[in-house]
């Protein structure tokens, strides 16, 4: 018996929110076979995400999407609003940079956890981040982080 | 489930923190451990964590708080049961619980806090131990 996952876009307004959105992110994660490790690094990142949204961007809302490339599955994660935007994104990757009231890791801490991670925002546009995880298979060195920057 | 239940145990505040909180309810959690803290007498706050799948950023500055209300307060806060998988999520985000301690159980957490939770042995073995 196999459930298809459908993409889903969920909203994140609130704290309450978040925790439907780690949620999908962890039973996105289980079905594409993750180890309990990358299901925990992958639904933490998106935490980190989507609580930016919704503290930084006025709320959002973020797709958890099932991904394949070729036998290689994965999760990939969208996360955006319609706030302010990041007008300077290599300093809001900085650890310890912060506007708000947390440690500053959010992002970049973000993007340590996950393979892939490309961020697009422009002062007045908003920011989306994706994000993507792939299960890898036992033996194989980890797939190295990717880093796109678009503003 | 609007609070997390605080247990005490002589000097020793026992939380039991389990499964995903909604930011709220840590919160609540933090002024409910000071709230009892300096209610008096207490000596050490554990957070058992042995039950929590995630810890991001936002409830790491939460127990790391927690920590330093409590040595404001006069007691020592020890995290127990952290997974390993938390653990490692933890160190590749850069995120350390600075003023916490850590414990591998609940029972050596009570044990760091001068607290004696060895269970005794039973009476079979404590006789043949203990000899004539």
């Amino acid at each position: 018996m196999s459930v298809s996952t459908r993409p889903a876009a969920l909203p994140v307004r609130s704290d309450v929110d978040l925790m439907a959105v780690r949620e999908a992110a962890r039973t996105a994660a289980a079905e594409a076979g993750f180890s309990l490790v990358n299901q925990t690094k992958l639904v933490t990142a998106v935490s980190e995400l989507a609580r930016n949204a919704v503290v930084h961007g006025g709320g959002g809302d973020v797709l958890v999407e099932p991904v394949q490339q070729g036998t290689r599955r994965g999760v990939r994660l969208v996360v955006s609003d319609r706030g302010p935007g990041i007008a300077d994104i290599d300093e809001a990757l900085t650890d310890g940079h912060t506007t708000g009231h947390g440690l500053g890791l959010g992002l970049g801490g973000a993007r340590r956890l996950v393979d892939d991670f490309a961020i697009e925002s422009a002062p007045g546009q908003g920011t989306t981040v994706t994000i993507a995880m792939w299960a890898t298979a036992p033996g194989l060195t980890p797939i190295r982080p990717r880093l796109t920057v678009r503003s | 489930m609007d609070r997390i239940p605080i247990l005490r145990l002589g000097p020793v505040l026992i939380v039991s923190v389990q499964g995903d909180l909604a930011d709220a309810i840590a919160v609540a959690l933090r002024h409910d451990v000071g709230d009892a803290v300096s209610s008096g007498g207490v000596t050490g706050v554990v957070l058992d964590v042995s039950g929590v799948a995630i810890v991001d950023s936002y409830l790491g500055r939460v127990l790391t708080e927690i920590a330093a209300d409590s040595s404001l307060l006069g007691a020592s806060t020890v995290v127990a049961g952290i997974k390993p998988a938390v653990a490692i999520t933890l160190v590749e985000m850069g995120l350390r619980l600075d003023g916490a301690r850590t414990a591998r159980s609940l029972e050596s957490a009570m044990a760091m806090l001068g607290l004696d939770v060895t269970l005794s042995p039973a009476p079979a073995v404590a006789a043949s131990e203990s000899g004539p």
